[in-house]
């Protein structure tokens, strides 16, 4: 008996004809659904977006909200009690690293949920610590969340929902903002956690590799908000195969209908267009992340630039175009592209730089402006001093080329992750710059959305377009890595420099 | 919030509570007159006492250089239009200098300095977790008032980073070199979208957790106070009675309500 | 004033999701979507939620951030118009006053407006200004302000009218305030005259007006679709 847990075990879950409708909504996300948990079992839950998936998990966590929020029909049970009726129960693993975290310290944040499960002082501490052990998390209890990496947030945060001893574990899309390095080791730690607890484990996510060994069973809602498939995750995976990739699922072992680009030969003899000397970059005056490198981008190819976390890619990647200033060394523009400026983009003036670089941000909302997506189309023809109508038609063009035209009047902040990748690229598009920069575009794409960026990317490049990645995606490397810059980890001058410039 | 700053001595080890009691203990009483004597007093021992505390002149300006401008502003304002008194020195339209607006505008800059630098000093290094603790579990404020507000305090280091993100972003669209107070408009419009995205995002991880339900709660941190808050509320409190003693015993004690 | 204003953000997708797959809700012009969207306008429960808490903190301690580039930037506007005008530095008083404007019309709680108003002048003051404990009873006083008009209407209409009276009341509160921590009392009737009817109509303007078209523009976005300020934007007058 340690302590006054009630250590619950796994749990039970039913739902029974459940539904749930959002405030101010006509149709319901989740509708009929009759489903069975077994305790212990563990569920991959797939569909495409909007099918309420999130829904069903927050529903089961009990934060789906009052009823201001919505309304829900049918039952939704845990070991016959309805949902949410007790706290703690269910523990829920969000999707967005940052925004999981809670208090400053990596102890504190752990505690939380303890103290408001009302554990005492004594067991609470006990409990953390064990937490933390399970997920692999070996850290001084005083260390700053903030300094964490999102691998280490999402496993913290995996400790909080495992501190209240829960019976289920619920994860949203848990691995989606994360890099290769960060998937494994959240992966790792649920695996080992739920050895350890045998909790009932239900997970939604798109990239089913990374569950489907974990996992003893798949269930896909359809568009409709209603049961699609049921079974074992080979049945399920092979049977509905169409219809989960229709939805944006990454089938484990589906081939990618998206050949590597041909004239990567031809490219060979490519001038370089940007080239870095000697370069040391950073954020901010006197914190160089970088010193001492050299880089060239080829004209007319695609360059992917990879490396582990924290080794400064996104900053090279910002000072290359033109937006941070170089802390040493020197980006220098050749003559074609510069025209009649000097050779360093730094010094050119934001206006001059559109038709030249343009940078497509990670996180698409950093770089909207306007309050309709054709406004934020027309923002860089503006700033051009294009004339009216020569703007609108090509504000038009790439809205069309985008499939962005049926949202024309939507203000921006309201579209999918998909849609909002989609417009931060069109509003670069739209200014035809000689170079472009991406910083994890595909990141936590769904692989419709992958398939249709990649292969928008693949056409400007064969039209004559230089691109430069950045990117922990190897199958985005596969199609347009014509050239690879690594950036290892490592503050050596030497081993620093990139690697393999060329195929 | 100021993690950067040098440990003081003694203020240090106070409840991070006892220290926003003993502004109020402190500061309040000298809101209650304006007079060049009492603010004097104060000032005068609050610089002694921080400088045994261990803040250099340095540091001094450096952390307080706001008020350190804006006190003698606050001054001009009150030379200029503080009501008239004796001699008239010079006067245009609704401006006029005499003996007592001179003699109020002095006040108020010594008032601001009095009132303005122990707020700044004895904030110099607070942990927003310790503070919240003290909050809920010695000032007994609301805990889920003061947990939300604590989670909120997280998310400043991700505005930060939110803020310099939409700037080179302006650069890249274009519209990086014109209409400042546009550009600036745009990017805290974003981030108060932004803003308020994590904040519905953390609330349901906070509830996840079991957050704002009716069970009491434990805290796994204990909040003390102890010796050293009530030597600091007595230095405080006498410090404010002393200012206030001497200005009375001296004839300017001028209430604001005079 | 037509419903929909000048931001008329329906689309021809009238449903489109977050990057999380929730749904949100756009404005739509159906007539069925406006009726549920009106009922949902109504609260249920004066009970503050999770959400209602976490999201005030985030507007007061953003708007604290505000408050602190404002102490730079609005101060320097406000002691240069001082010292020239008898008065007119008033006018830059508005920014200050509006946590309580945007806390009482997105969370539509009581004490919305005080909450926000006192946070966002506690972070203000901690992080260091030159007002010191001054901020926070200002805060006080100015959330106060704007509460008494949210509550004079029964925390039940929230529209541009509430939203510019709520701005006024905080600056005739941050009025009354000032006569006694700045000592302003001391000053003459013509300079508090003058300074009045400027503090007054920079909350009407700066903190009420200006506030409300900044929830508004919010709601367009789906930020606040776990609030009835987000869920009836073809509601608002």
């Amino acid at each position: 008996m340690s302590g006054s847990t009630s250590a619950v075990g796994p749990v039970r879950v039913e739902a029974r004809g459940w539904g749930w409708r959002h405030a101010g909504r006509l149709r319901w996300a989740l509708d009929g659904i009759d489903l069975r948990i077994a305790p212990g079992e563990r569920v991959l839950l797939l569909g495409p977006s909007g099918s309420g998936k999130s829904s069903l998990l927050h529903a089961l966590a009990g934060v789906h909200g009052g009823d201001d929020e919505g309304e829900e029909r049918g039952s939704l049970l845990i070991d016959g009690a309805r949902a949410g009726g007790a706290r703690g129960r269910a523990g829920l693993v969000l999707q967005d690293p940052d925004s999981q975290v809670i208090l400053a310290r990596v102890g504190d944040d752990v505690a939380f949920g303890c103290e408001n499960l009302g554990v005492p002082r004594d067991e609470t501490w006990q409990r953390v610590a064990e937490a933390l052990d399970a997920v692999g998390l070996d850290l001084p209890l005083d260390h700053p969340t903030s300094a964490l990496s999102g691998g280490q947030k999402q496993r913290l945060a995996l400790a909080g929902a495992l501190a209240m001893r829960p019976g289920l574990l619920l994860l949203d899309e848990p691995t989606a903002n994360l890099d290769p390095s960060g998937v494994a080791e959240v992966r790792a730690a649920v695996a080992r956690v739920l050895d350890r607890t045998g909790a009932t484990f239900v997970v939604v996510e798109h990239r089913v590799d990374v569950w489907v060994d974990l996992v003893d069973r798949v269930v896909a809602l359809g568009s409709d908000g209603r049961l699609l498939a049921d079974g074992p995750p080979d049945e399920v995976l092979e049977r509905h195969r169409e219809a989960l990739l229709a939805a944006g699922v990454w089938v484990p072992g589906a081939p990618l209908p998206i050949e590597r680009r041909a004239d990567a030969a031809g490219s060979r003899s490519a001038q370089a267009i940007l080239v870095g000397e000697q370069l040391a970059v950073g954020r901010r005056r006197g914190a160089v992340v970088r010193a001492g490198l050299d880089v060239a981008l080829a004209e007319g190819c695609s360059t992917v630039l990879t490396g582990p976390n924290g080794v400064g890619k996104s900053t090279l990647a910002l000072t290359l175009g033109g937006l941070l200033e170089p802390l040493g060394g020197r980006v220098a523009a050749s003559a074609p592209l510069a025209g009649r400026l000097v050779p360093e983009p730094i010094r050119w003036r934001s206006r001059d730089l559109l038709t030249r670089i343009g940078t497509v941000f990670q996180e698409p909302e950093h770089q909207f402006v306007a309050s309709t997506v054709r406004a934020e189309v027309a923002v860089a023809p503006h700033a051009l001093r294009l004339s009216g109508a020569e703007g609108s038609a090509r504000a038009d063009e790439v809205l069309t080329r985008l499939r962005l035209d049926h949202l024309a009047g939507a203000n921006p902040f309201t579209l999918s992750g998909g849609e909002q990748r989609r417009l931060s690229v069109a509003a670069v598009l739209v200014a035809r710059p000689r170079v472009i920069i991406l910083d994890e575009p595909t990141f936590g794409q769904d692989r419709a959305t992958w398939l249709e960026l990649v292969r928008l990317l693949r056409e400007l490049v064969d039209d004559g377009v230089t691109l430069l990645a950045v990117t922990h995606d190897a199958a985005f490397g596969e199609v347009l890595g014509d050239r690879r810059l690594d950036l290892v980890a490592s503050d050596d001058a030497a081993a620093s420099a990139p690697t393999g410039s060329a195929q | 919030m100021v993690s950067s700053a040098p440990r003081l001595r003694f203020v240090d080890r106070v409840n991070p509570v006892t220290r926003l009691a003993a502004l109020v203990v402190l500061t309040t009483p000298l809101l209650l007159t304006v007079d060049w004597l009492s603010a004097a007093v104060a000032l005068g021992i609050e610089l002694v006492l921080f400088a045994l505390a261990g803040v250099t002149p340095k540091l001094l300006v450096a952390r307080t250089w706001p008020i350190l401008v804006s006190a003698p502003i606050a001054g001009l304002s009150m030379l200029l239009y503080g009501q008239p008194e004796g001699t008239e020195y010079w006067s245009l339209w609704l401006a006029r200098i005499t003996d007592g607006s001179i003699e109020l505008a002095v006040a108020v800059t010594v008032r601001v300095l009095a009132i303005g630098l122990p707020a700044a000093l004895l904030f110099l290094r607070v942990d927003p977790t310790e503070l919240a603790d003290g909050l809920a579990q010695i000032a007994h404020l609301p805990a889920r008032f003061v947990l939300g507000a604590l989670g909120a305090t997280r998310l400043v280091g991700l505005f930060v980073e939110d803020w310099r993100a939409m700037g080179l972003s302006r650069r890249a669209r274009g519209i990086g070199d014109h209409g400042v107070i546009r550009r600036v408009a745009t990017m805290a419009f974003a981030l108060l979208v932004l803003a308020i995205r994590r904040g519905s995002k953390l609330a349901t991880a906070m509830e996840a957790r079991g957050f704002g339900s009716d069970t009491p709660r434990t805290w796994a941190r204990v909040s003390t106070v102890g010796g050293s808050d009530a030597a600091l509320l007595a230095i405080a409190a006498a410090v404010a009675a002393l200012s206030i003693a001497v200005a009375v015993w001296a004839g300017t004690f001028n209430p604001v309500w005079s | 004033m037509p419903a929909q204003g000048g931001q008329h953000i329906s689309s021809p997708v009238p449903l489109s999701t977050n990057r999380k797959g929730t749904t949100v809700h756009n404005a739509s012009t159906t007539p069925e979507a406006t009726e549920t969207g009106a009922a949902a306008a109504i609260p249920s429960s004066n009970r503050w939620r999770v959400v209602d808490i976490v999201v005030a903190s985030v507007i007061g301690v953003a708007t604290g951030l505000v408050f602190l580039f404002w102490n730079n930037v609005g101060y320097a506007w406000f002691s240069a118009a001082d010292a020239v005008t008898p008065g007119l530095g008033g006018v830059a008083v508005g920014i200050w006053l509006i946590g309580g404007v945007l806390g009482g019309l997105i969370i539509r709680k009581p004490g919305a407006a005080l909450y926000v108003e006192l946070l966002a002048a506690i972070v203000s003051a901690l992080v260091g200004n030159q007002w010191g404990i001054e901020t926070i009873y200002s805060g006080l006083a100015q959330g106060l302000g704007a509460e008494l008009v949210f509550a004079a209407f029964g925390y039940k209409r929230f529209g541009v009218l509430q939203a510019v009276l709520a701005g006024a009341a905080a600056g005739a509160a941050a009025w009354t305030l000032e006569l006694f921590l700045s000592g302003n009392l001391q000053k003459s009737a013509e300079f508090l005259g003058l300074y009045f009817v400027t503090v007054v109509l920079s909350g009407a303007i700066l903190a009420g007006l200006l506030g409300w078209l900044v929830v508004r523009a919010l709601a367009a976005t789906g930020a606040l679709h776990r609030f009835a300020a987000g869920r009836d934007v073809t509601e608002r007058v």
